[in-house]
């Protein structure tokens, strides 16, 4: 309970960090918006393809904003040794990773949102399952904020070599690419009741990496 | 564990190495035999079928060396002792080798018999994941200079990158069966002529014993790789211990 109540009180800093900075506003927006429209320039201006791969683009731009929001998350701690005195706090390292990581979700979820009404405008998505919708992206936010949260720490430390942490990164989340673009296809398209399976893998990978998380999140950090 | 290490200790040793490879030689001379000369050509893939014989071996390489390196990556999390690192980092070598060595095989024969280079097959799928996963494993082994950080976060990764394995290969199954575009032509199922087994099973062997003997190899080699690097260091160290005085 203690562990819960120390990660949100991390993760409200990040947030008042990030609403202060606007780095979010700023940087992950204009990023993910550029992103859609290139997509649609590649794909486009035919509207079935655009309509087809809508779910699969949107997902991508998603990915590249957590990579971006996860790498953000550890540099602000980079400076006037922040992070030092963030592991110097009683409290279990745990806790660092779970609101490092609640705090990286919220951000995505408020992309998502932005680059959903982007996705419906430009490449003319409707939503017929808003409930699985609302659902598979709550949930991928989820699994993509605990990779990043663990691994951001690498990719502060790896500023030199900027392809790495999404080298490292991408492949792990596979699995949150896959289920999140079928259940947005299914709740595009209706078919809601067959995009159950997709969210159970979905709250499994969470389940499974938030769990790492917890469990190895301190092997990264003791120096 | 402790046996395990010690066990370790004496099939690293430069006779044991040097017996490793010989046994490896002798091996993987008795499987080219069994494979070229005295298992029979595939009934209907015809010569092309043997490069199951290197195919099916290679890949089970990739997933030993991978389970080698989770659990050398959970032994050294748990003692601390640099040895385990210097497990895992040679595991993840050979891994990435055998795994890239399985997937150029693999499509060598799938043009001739499946007509293409590629599908988007679940095994291949996931193994072309594995590839990746554990090349971003590597890279992360180069980032720091620090070997105790190194080899904590290399340790976390190898963990990490085997758990998600399975989630990654259910998702490409189900996104497969959901989305079957091409039919996959399998091999027709488990039968297959006696000799041809033999001929599989004793590649499997002969490739296990390479296995050990480059692990002996890459061993030695990253024993001498931290010496240098502490010799290098030590006349350093000196002067700024002079410089202190």
């Amino acid at each position: 309970m203690r562990l819960l109540r120390h990660a949100a009180t991390i993760a409200a800093k990040d947030v008042r960090a990030e609403i202060r900075a606007k780095h979010a506003l700023a940087t992950l927006l204009p990023f993910a918006a550029t992103l859609l429209v290139s997509f649609g320039f590649a794909f486009g201006p035919g509207r079935d393809v655009l309509l087809r791969t809508a779910p699969g683009l949107l997902w991508m731009a998603v990915l590249f904003a957590a990579v971006i929001a996860a790498r953000r998350a550890y540099q602000i701690e980079s400076e006037d040794g922040a992070l030092e005195g963030l592991l110097l706090a009683p409290i279990d390292k745990a806790a660092v990773f779970l609101g490092k990581a609640a705090a990286v979700a919220l951000q995505l979820l408020m992309l998502v949102a932005c680059a959903l009404v982007l996705v419906v405008v430009l490449f003319d998505l409707t939503v017929r399952g808003p409930l699985v919708l609302a659902a598979a992206f709550g949930l991928g936010a989820v699994g993509l904020a605990a990779v990043g949260g663990l691994f951001g720490v690498l990719a502060e430390a790896a500023r030199t070599r900027e392809a790495l942490f999404p080298t490292l990164v991408l492949p792990l989340v596979t699995p949150v690419l896959v289920a999140g673009v079928r259940a947005t296809d299914l709740a595009a398209t209706g078919r809601t009741d067959e995009a159950i399976a997709w969210l159970g893998l979905l709250v499994a990978f969470d389940v499974v990496f938030v769990s790492l998380g917890v469990l190895v999140f301190g092997f990264l950090m003791e120096d | 564990m402790e046996i395990a290490a010690r066990g370790l200790g004496t099939a690293t040793s430069r006779s044991g190495e040097r017996l490793l490879g010989v046994a490896a030689l002798l091996a993987l001379g008795l499987s080219a035999t069994l494979s070229l000369v005295v298992a029979p050509p595939d009934a209907l893939q015809g010569e092309v079928q043997r490069l199951m014989y290197v195919h099916v071996p290679a890949a089970w390489l990739a997933y030993l060396s991978f389970f080698v390196v989770f659990v050398s990556s959970v032994a050294y999390l748990r003692t601390s002792r640099i040895r385990w690192d210097r497990v895992a980092a040679a595991s993840a070598e050979i891994g990435v080798l055998f795994t890239a060595l399985a997937i150029v095989l693999g499509a060598l024969w799938g043009k001739p018999v499946w007509g293409t280079w590629w599908t988007w097959d679940p095994r291949l799928t996931t193994t072309a994941m594995l590839l990746l996963i554990y090349i971003g494993y590597l890279a992360v082994r180069r980032i720091t200079d620090n070997p105790t950080r190194r080899a904590r976060w290399s340790a976390v990764i190898g963990v990490v990158g085997f758990v998600d394995v399975p989630i990654v290969h259910l998702s490409v199954v189900w996104w497969r069966s959901l989305h079957q575009q091409s039919t996959v032509l399998r091999l027709g199922g488990p039968q297959i002529e006696g000799s041809m087994l033999t001929a599989l099973l004793v590649a499997v062997g002969a490739f296990t014993i390479v296995f050990a003997y480059l692990m002996a190899v890459r061993l030695r080699v990253g024993r001498l790789e931290e010496r240098a690097a502490r010799e290098a260091l030590s006349p350093r160290l000196g002067e700024v211990e002079e410089a202190g005085r």
